[in-house]
């Protein structure tokens, strides 16, 4: 069965630094892959490498049987136009370490202007999808209300359901707690854990490696722009070969 | 009292003539500075190297040269290479150019404001560019720049008084008639003073109306 979502080769340098050197990996429709890893090891440039908002240096990303971000050419790939970007990214929903909700914005409109100006939705039915979503994320009581009224958590919920408005093919998450005081994760964790039961397709980075446990079918740990280690959550987060996830998952516990 | 009013009355009716002209050049190179601003700060984000060097060019050129110089060398300059300018024309153009020089840096410093986080969001729900820029960047840049741009306007209210020296038909233009006519000069400069208070002091109320209404939305 084809993968979902399939990314090959994937190098990435920014100048002389090399982030990502040589990434493969293969997502199935409705699976989750958690990445972990210590900071600087890439796994955040993975992930926006799959979207384009990186482009990579080599290789390729494959979403649903499509190559994506690129057109093959005779004998060779060009990148796509950013217009024709824009519309393969509207497939993928991803969610940032610092939520990015527009200021300007209340909640409903944060969810309902891509419905709006992307896929040429009336402003009646892009509301009732915001209004669906924010549901979803138990923030409909907040519709009205601006970001900057939000807590951290309530934002991150927020920006969820922007990313779901999108009825994405794949989410991708990005440290999605790492930016929250302690006591605000949770409320987000649960909404991602519901989403997850849902059957969405997923690739999660995150420092949270119970919640990668829970949630995952695979995890990813990742050093210096490779694959270190990976398999099946159990056993690369309970029994782990590698000394430097050893090491990494070590430190992580105690803190 | 009666002489007094009919001086008013004398001296009034040619300033306040002046005062729509000032008016027409202060929108008109207004809008034309905005105009400017605003694209060469976007072009700036985007454009190839050349262009931004030439956009650079323009904006240093004309904030570090006097404004007073710019119409003059728009009004005879053109003259003098055979294209006829009308004083009005001249006018408009340099403080516009000028204007536009001053608000491509106030554009450029409210577009790098914006955390750059905000247009990968907009471009990660499948935004072009161009539509990430008018939906997603540019109110939010209005909210920033709102106020340097409502201090530039007042500013160029009052500094339309420099294009009198290229015989533009402004209040000062008039001003300056009139006291070669009738040597009224300090009742007449009041009066000129006035005229600008008037216009001015309604648009800076207006400026910080806007201010307000935008900070309620923070």
């Amino acid at each position: 069965m084809e993968p979902l979502l399939r990314v090959e080769g994937l190098h990435k340098s920014f100048g002389s630094l090399d982030v990502l050197m040589g990434v493969d990996l293969a997502l199935m429709r409705g699976h989750k892959i958690a990445i972990i890893g210590p900071s600087g090891c890439g796994k955040s440039t993975l992930l926006r490498c799959i979207n384009y908002m990186e482009t990579p240096n080599r290789g390729h990303i494959h979403l649903d049987g499509e190559l994506f971000g690129e057109k093959q050419t005779n004998g060779g790939y060009a990148r796509m136009t950013e217009k024709e970007l824009a519309v393969q990214r509207a497939q993928i929903g991803m969610v940032f370490q610092g939520f990015y909700l527009w200021p300007h914005l209340n909640a409903r409109d944060n969810v309902a202007i891509a419905p709006q100006k992307v896929r040429g939705m009336s402003k009646t039915q892009a509301d009732e999808l915001a209004d669906a979503m924010l549901d979803k994320v138990h923030m409909s009581h907040k519709a009205d209300e601006f970001p900057e009224r939000l807590s951290g958590g309530q934002q991150q919920r927020v920006a969820i359901a922007r990313a779901l408005a999108q009825e994405p093919k794949l989410m991708l998450f990005d440290e999605p707690t790492s930016a929250l005081d302690p006591e605000l994760i949770g409320e987000v964790l649960k909404v991602i854990h519901e989403l997850a039961d849902e059957g969405r397709s997923m690739v999660l980075v995150t420092h949270e490696i119970q919640f990668a446990r829970d949630v995952a079918d695979w995890v990813i740990f990742m050093g210096d722009g490779v694959i270190v280690e990976e398999g099946p959550p159990d056993q690369v987060l309970g029994a782990p070969k590698n000394d430097r996830l050893r090491g990494f998952l070590n430190q992580i516990v105690e803190h | 009292m009666e002489a007094f009013l009919q001086k008013i009355y004398t001296l009034g009716g040619p300033l306040l003539l002046g005062a729509v002209t000032t008016v027409e050049i202060t929108v008109l190179s207004f809008i034309a500075a905005v105009v400017i601003g605003l694209l060469f700060a976007l072009l700036k984000l985007g454009a190839p190297r050349p262009f931004v060097w030439l956009i650079n060019i323009y904006v240093e050129v004309f904030r570090n040269t006097p404004v007073l110089a710019q119409v003059f060398i728009i009004y005879f300059g053109l003259a003098y290479s055979g294209i006829k300018v009308a004083s009005l024309s001249a006018a408009i153009i340099g403080l516009g150019l000028n204007g536009g020089a001053v608000l491509t840096e106030v554009f450029r410093a409210g577009l790098s404001a914006i955390h750059r986080g905000q247009r990968e969001a907009a471009l990660s729900v499948g935004m072009t560019p161009w539509t990430s820029i008018r939906f997603i960047i540019l109110p939010q840049t209005w909210r920033i720049t709102l106020p340097p741009i409502g201090n530039y306007a007042i500013a160029l209210l009052k500094d339309t008084a420099v294009v009198s020296a290229i015989a533009a038909p402004e209040i000062m233009f008039y001003a300056r008639n009139l006291v070669t006519s009738t040597f009224e000069t300090t009742y007449i400069y009041i009066l000129a003073a006035l005229l600008y208070f008037a216009l001015s002091f309604p648009l800076a109320r207006l400026v910080d109306h806007f201010e307000k209404r935008q900070r309620a939305w923070q």
